[in-house]
């Protein structure tokens, strides 16, 4: 074999390649099933075991949080539409009461002008009805006098 | 006897004859050291798996995780599966044995001849391990796109065969090399100046060590991928 001599050995040397070689591949195929069994799977299983329960977690978290965000915008939107419902509801009492007001006064001012205009022509019919009977007094007192003076005559 | 404490007992290795073939002892001795406690480790960390990591299952996690990152990276999000184990065998292994090599002290433990070390700084270990990277990628490649794998090679332009098919060659000289160079010359130079000055001195080179040791096992795992990415890598 490749058998240099190196530094005076009288044996063997740096270079001395012999069946140390193919024993050691062999051994070195035997280590790499060996780890392979006892190092890489188990471990390997393990570890990835756990990087799928993380990223399956972060999915999870991620859709739940899309689904918080999805629910919270809904309400969002529900109590924006309850509080101008609301607005609405209210304006639109404001209007009705409003409006009830307007017909309560005008029905006020309505009876309670023609209850002036009908004591007004009561006041009226009646004064000129004791101003006729006044001047009919006044007519039958005259003519009263007048018989009084003739007669005396 | 200085000489002998010198400890530059390079190229010289403790020999197992079995039968016809020998074998570097010292190799396979420091190696399923570090790998048993590699092993221990491993599977004291992995007994009890919860899905809130605690202690020793938060390392492993974290160390699974990088070798997954480099793995994605360089190979990419089809196949990386599949060579995940391969690479992160071959970081581990070479991270181990760098370490090892350079924060535990073998040389008080005495051998007949050679001395034990970083089972990296022996060629044929980083021969065997650039070897399998070399057919990882071929099997990568046409396992993924079968004979359209050859068209790599032809890839931009027919130009560049002659230099994809040397590449091939160039991929593990200097996945090997550069492994073993490092680690060898990082043992040396320590060994030097534990000999000269024994002393404080060796201290931040033998720390410059442990940095060269974790950026070599980066070096190749990532380079191993890379190759098996670039040739599982869809042209268009």
């Amino acid at each position: 074999m490749l058998a240099f001599n190196f530094f005076g050995a009288t044996e063997g040397g740096l270079f001395d390649i012999n069946a140390t070689l193919p024993l050691m591949a062999i051994q070195v195929v035997a280590l790499t099933y060996i780890l392979n069994s006892l190092f890489f799977k188990p471990v390997g299983k393990v570890v990835e075991k756990r990087e799928k329960f993380v990223s399956n977690n972060i999915i999870e978290a991620k859709n739940k949080l899309s689904e918080v965000k999805k629910l919270e915008a809904d309400l969002l939107t529900q109590l924006q539409s309850a509080r101008t419902e609301a607005q609405r509801i209210v304006s639109e009492a404001e209007n009705e009461s409003d409006k009830l007001y307007k017909e309560a006064l005008e029905l006020a001012n309505n009876e309670a002008n023609a209850s002036k205009e009908k004591a007004r022509l009561e006041i009226e019919s009646q004064t000129s009805a004791a101003r006729d009977q006044l001047s009919k007094q006044a007519d039958d007192l005259s003519e009263l006098i007048v018989n009084r003076l003739i007669l005396e005559k | 006897m200085l000489t002998n404490f010198a400890a530059l007992e390079v190229g010289q290795h403790l020999y197992w004859q079995i039968g016809n073939i020998r074998l570097h002892g010292q190799v396979f001795l420091t190696s399923w050291i570090l790998l048993g406690a590699l092993l221990v480790f491993i599977s004291l960390g992995t007994k009890k798996m919860e899905n809130d990591p605690k202690g020793l299952q938060n390392l492993l996690e974290f160390l699974w995780d990088y070798i997954r990152d480099l793995a994605r990276t360089q190979i990419g999000e089809k196949v990386y599966r599949d060579w995940m184990p391969f690479i992160g065998t071959l970081f581990l292994f070479v991270f181990v044995s760098n370490w090892g090599g350079a924060l535990i002290p073998w040389r008080l433990i005495k051998l007949p001849s050679g001395e034990l070390g970083a089972p990296t700084a022996d060629i044929n270990t980083t021969i065997a391990l650039a070897l399998l990277v070399s057919l990882s990628y071929f099997y990568a490649g046409l396992s993924n796109k079968g004979w359209r794998y050859f068209e790599y090679y032809v890839h931009p332009t027919p130009i560049m065969l002659p230099f994809k098919i040397l590449e091939d060659f160039t991929k593990p000289l200097s996945l090997s090399f550069r492994l073993f160079g490092n680690i060898l010359a990082d043992e040396l130079v320590v060994g030097v100046l534990v000999f000269l000055v024994p002393l404080i001195l060796p201290i931040p080179v033998m720390f410059l060590g442990l940095f060269t040791s974790a950026i070599q096992a980066l070096i190749f795992a990532t380079l191993a991928a890379y190759y098996i990415g670039e040739a599982v890598e869809e042209h268009h």
